[in-house]
C-alpha cells in the first residue's frame, strides 16, 4: 500500500491536469501578483507618520483599547505606575527587556521577570503582563507581539490586563508593512509564534452581544513613546 | 428519498414556521450588518480588494502539489511534525496515537471545523481521552451535546435563559441573564483546564508556503492559550489552506474578519511556525500538524467548482442567505452550513444523498455577492443539480426530460397537445390538481386564449 502522502500528491496532480479558469475580476487585472507594495484598495493606514498616529489612535479608541501617548522612557514609567496604583494590581509579569526593567522597578508592587523563570500557574495570578512589540500596525490598530518581543506566548495573553510599551518609530503604516518588517527582521529564524493583537480579547457567541476579556486580558494599554 | 434530505425536510419546514426563533436569529444578525458594512466603507476599494483575496487563493489551489510541497518543506524546518490523511479514519488514528503515545490526560480544543468534519471529540472520549471545547460558543454546545448551529456562531440560536440554566446545571453557577457574566464564568472555568492539559488542538485558517507558519484566527485568545501551555501541539488542517506569500495576509486576514464578523481584524491573528524554540521561555515542546484530503482532491478534480476550495470559512455567505436565515443551521445536518456547505457536502459525502441541499435556495446570488474570496456559489448549486440529474437521474427525470424531447421535435404534436390544454383547462380548474392545492386556495387558473401563440403569430390580422 502507497503511503499517505504520495496518495494525495498523486491524486491533486491528477485533479489538476484540467485547468479552472481563473476568477472574474472586477479590477483592471493588477493584483493577483502579489507584492508588498501598498495596496490602495485596502482600508487607509495613512501616508506620513502623522497621519498613521491618527488613524491608529482612531482605530484602537474604536477596539476599546487604552491608547496612551507620552514624551519619553522616564513619563512611560509614570503612567505604567499611575496604572498600576490606580488599579491595584498587586502582581505583575513583564518581559525580561531593557525597555522595560527601569519600568518594572518603578513599580511599587510585586514584579516578577516572566521569561527569566516561567511558571504558567502564577503567570495566571498576575494582575497585568508587562510586554514589548513587534511593531504597531495604524491601519487595523493591530499589535504585532512575538515570542521574542513579549517573554514567549503565554506573557501576552494569560494575565489579565496587558500593557504593551513600544516606541513610536514602531508605527507601521498596514499589515503588508508589518508582515514585510517581521521578515526583513527574523529571516528564515521567525520567533515560534507571531500574534496581532487587535484590541482586548472578545466574544460575541452569546446572542451576538460584545462582551470584553472572553479568554485573554480585558484590558489593552499601549503606551506609545515619542 | 434520502434519510439526509427526509430528516432536512422535516426539519426545515417546522424551523421555518417558528417565527420567534427566526425573529431571534435576525436580530442577532442585525448588528453583524451595521458592523460589517461600516468596516467595508473603509476599504478604498472592496471589489479590488475581492480580486486579490480571490487570485491569492486561486493562485495556490490552482498550483496546490508544488505550494504545498513548499509549504511542508519550510514547516518541516522549523521543527514542526507533518502527518498526512486521507480521510477521517486516518485523521482519527494520527491524533490517537499522539495522545496515547503522550500519555495525555486531558486534552484542551480551540475551535476547528475540521476536528468536527472528522468527529473528533467523539473518537477521543471513546478512547477514554477528556477533551474540553476552549471556544465560549462550542463549549455551550458541546455543554448542549449540539452540533454546531452556524460555524463561524456555532451558539447564535441559544438563548441567555438557555445558557444560564445549561450552565447551573453542568458548573453549578448561579443563575444570570447578564452574557457579561456567563463570559466570565466560563473564563473561570476554562482558565484551569489550559494551564492542566497536556495537549492543545487547533485548527489553521492559512497554511503558508513561504514560510512554513501556520495561521489561527480567533476573538477569545482560547486559542492563543491551547497554543501556548500544554507541552504539545496538535493542529488540523484541510490541505487547500495553503498561500503563496506571506504577504497574501496582508489581504486575507482583514477581509477575513470584516466579510465574517464585521470587525477590521479579529483580536487574534496569530502565526506559528513551530514548538519552542531554542532561547523561549514557553511553547509546546511538540507541534505537529495533521494535513487532511477527506474529499478535497474530488472537489479540485473539478475545475467547475474548484474554487469552492477557496473558502476561507468566514461565514458571511449564511449569514445574508435568505434560506438559513429561515430555516437555520441545524437543519442543513452538516458540518458546513448555508450556501457553502450546501455547495461542498454533495462532495465531501455523496451527491446522491446530498443533492437536495442544491435546492436550499433561492438562487437569489446573495451568498455569491458576499464571497470575499468570489467563489461563484450560487451558480455551483445549479451545476450540482446538473450533475446529480446526469449521474442518478429520478423516473420523473427520465420521463420528462424524454417526453419533452418527444414532443418538442415534433411540430404537430406540440400543436395538438397546446390545443387539447387550452380545451381542457376549464374542467382543470376545478380539479383538486396534485401539489397545486395552497396555490389554488387563493388563486384561478387563467382563461385559456382561443388562440396559441404560434397561430397568432402566423394570422397576426386575427
Amino acid at each position: 500500500m502507497s503511503d499517505a502522502r504520495s496518495d494525495i500528491f498523486a491524486r491533486i496532480r491528477e485533479a489538476l491536469k484540467v485547468k479552472a479558469p481563473k476568477p472574474h475580476l472586477k479590477g483592471d487585472g493588477a493584483p493577483g501578483k502579489t507584492s508588498t507594495l501598498a495596496k490602495p484598495w485596502l482600508p487607509d493606514g495613512g501616508e506620513t507618520a502623522d497621519d498613521s498616529l491618527t488613524i491608529l489612535a482612531e482605530q484602537l479608541a474604536k477596539l476599546k483599547g487604552v491608547f496612551i501617548r507620552v514624551p519619553d522612557h522616564a513619563a512611560a514609567a509614570k503612567a505604567v505606575a499611575e496604572l498600576s496604583a490606580n488599579k491595584n494590581w498587586k502582581k505583575v509579569a513583564y518581559h525580561g527587556d531593557a525597555l522595560l526593567r527601569p519600568i518594572a522597578s518603578a513599580l511599587t508592587c510585586e514584579t516578577w521577570e516572566a521569561d527569566a523563570s516561567f511558571d504558567k500557574q502564577r503567570l495566571e495570578g498576575c494582575d497585568a503582563g508587562i510586554t514589548t512589540c513587534e511593531s504597531i500596525v495604524a491601519q487595523l490598530g493591530s499589535i504585532l507581539v512575538s515570542s521574542a518581543s513579549s517573554g514567549g506566548r503565554a506573557l501576552s495573553i494569560l494575565p489579565h490586563v496587558h500593557v504593551v510599551v513600544a516606541e513610536a518609530s514602531q508605527v507601521v503604516p498596514d499589515l503588508g508593512a508589518a508582515l514585510a518588517l517581521a521578515k526583513a527582521r527574523h529571516g528564515d529564524q521567525m520567533p515560534s509564534m507571531l500574534s496581532f493583537i487587535t484590541g482586548p480579547s472578545r466574544t460575541g457567541d452569546i446572542e451576538r452581544i460584545l462582551v470584553l476579556g472572553a479568554h485573554g486580558p480585558k484590558e489593552l494599554y499601549l503606551i506609545l513613546v515619542g | 428519498m434520502s434519510d439526509a434530505k427526509s430528516i432536512f425536510l422535516k426539519d426545515a419546514t417546522v424551523n421555518a414556521a417558528d417565527g420567534d426563533q427566526r425573529a431571534f436569529i435576525n436580530k442577532a444578525l442585525g448588528g453583524y450588518y451595521t458592523n460589517r458594512d461600516l468596516q467595508k466603507a473603509r476599504y478604498r476599494d472592496w471589489e479590488r480588494a475581492r480580486d486579490a483575496a480571490s487570485m491569492a487563493k486561486w493562485s495556490a489551489v490552482n498550483d496546490l502539489a508544488n505550494v504545498l510541497e513548499k509549504f511542508v518543506a519550510n514547516f518541516e524546518r522549523n521543527g514542526g511534525v507533518v502527518h498526512w490523511a486521507r480521510d477521517a479514519e486516518e485523521a482519527r488514528a494520527i491524533i490517537l496515537k499522539i495522545a496515547e503515545d503522550a500519555k495525555a490526560k486531558a486534552i484542551v480544543k480551540s475551535k476547528c471545523m475540521t476536528t468536527e468534519e472528522i468527529h473528533l471529540n467523539d473518537a477521543l472520549e471513546k478512547a477514554g481521552f477528556g477533551v474540553v471545547e476552549s471556544d465560549l460558543g462550542e463549549f455551550i454546545q458541546q455543554l448542549r451535546g449540539e452540533a454546531p448551529y452556524h460555524f463561524v456562531f456555532p451558539c447564535m440560536h441559544v438563548k441567555r435563559e438557555a445558557i444560564s440554566e445549561l450552565f447551573t446545571k453542568h458548573l453549578g453557577t448561579a443563575p444570570t441573564n447578564s452574557p457579561e457574566e456567563l463570559t466570565m464564568i466560563a473564563r473561570r472555568h476554562l482558565r484551569q483546564l489550559y494551564i492542566d492539559a497536556d495537549i492543545g488542538i487547533t485548527g489553521a485558517n492559512f497554511l503558508i508556503a513561504e514560510t512554513g507558519q501556520i495561521s489561527i484566527t480567533e476573538n477569545e485568545g482560547n486559542a492563543r492559550l491551547t497554543a501556548a501551555l500544554p507541552r504539545i501541539h496538535i493542529a488540523l488542517s484541510g490541505i487547500e489552506k495553503v498561500v503563496n506569500h506571506l504577504d497574501d495576509l496582508s489581504v486575507l486576514l482583514p477581509m477575513l474578519a470584516t466579510a465574517g464578523a464585521g470587525q477590521p481584524m479579529t483580536c487574534y491573528n496569530t502565526l506559528y511556525s513551530g514548538p519552542r524554540k531554542k532561547g523561549e521561555c514557553d511553547g509546546p515542546e511538540q507541534f505537529h500538524l495533521v494535513l487532511i484530503d477527506n474529499a478535497r482532491t474530488r472537489i479540485l478534480a473539478d475545475p467547475e467548482q474548484r474554487d469552492s476550495l477557496h473558502c476561507i470559512r468566514c461565514g458571511a455567505c449564511l449569514n445574508v442567505c435568505p434560506i438559513f436565515k429561515n430555516i437555520g443551521g441545524l437543519a442543513y445536518g452538516t458540518t458546513y452550513q448555508g450556501p457553502i456547505g450546501s455547495v461542498i457536502t454533495p462532495h465531501l459525502r455523496g451527491l446522491k444523498q446530498w443533492n437536495h441541499l442544491s435546492g436550499a435556495s433561492s438562487l437569489c446570488g446573495a451568498c455569491t455577492d458576499a464571497c470575499p474570496v468570489r467563489i461563484d456559489l450560487h451558480h455551483h448549486l445549479l451545476h450540482n443539480r446538473r450533475n446529480a440529474t446526469k449521474e442518478s437521474p429520478t423516473l420523473f427525470d427520465l420521463a420528462f426530460h424524454h417526453g419533452f424531447t418527444f414532443v418538442i421535435k415534433r411540430p404537430w404534436l406540440f400543436a395538438l397537445g397546446g390545443k387539447i390544454f387550452r380545451a381542457t383547462l376549464p374542467l382543470l380548474q376545478k380539479l383538486p390538481l396534485p401539489y397545486m392545492g395552497a396555490w389554488m386556495k387563493t388563486r384561478d387558473l387563467p382563461k385559456a386564449p382561443s388562440q396559441s401563440f404560434r397561430d397568432q403569430w402566423k394570422n397576426p390580422n386575427v
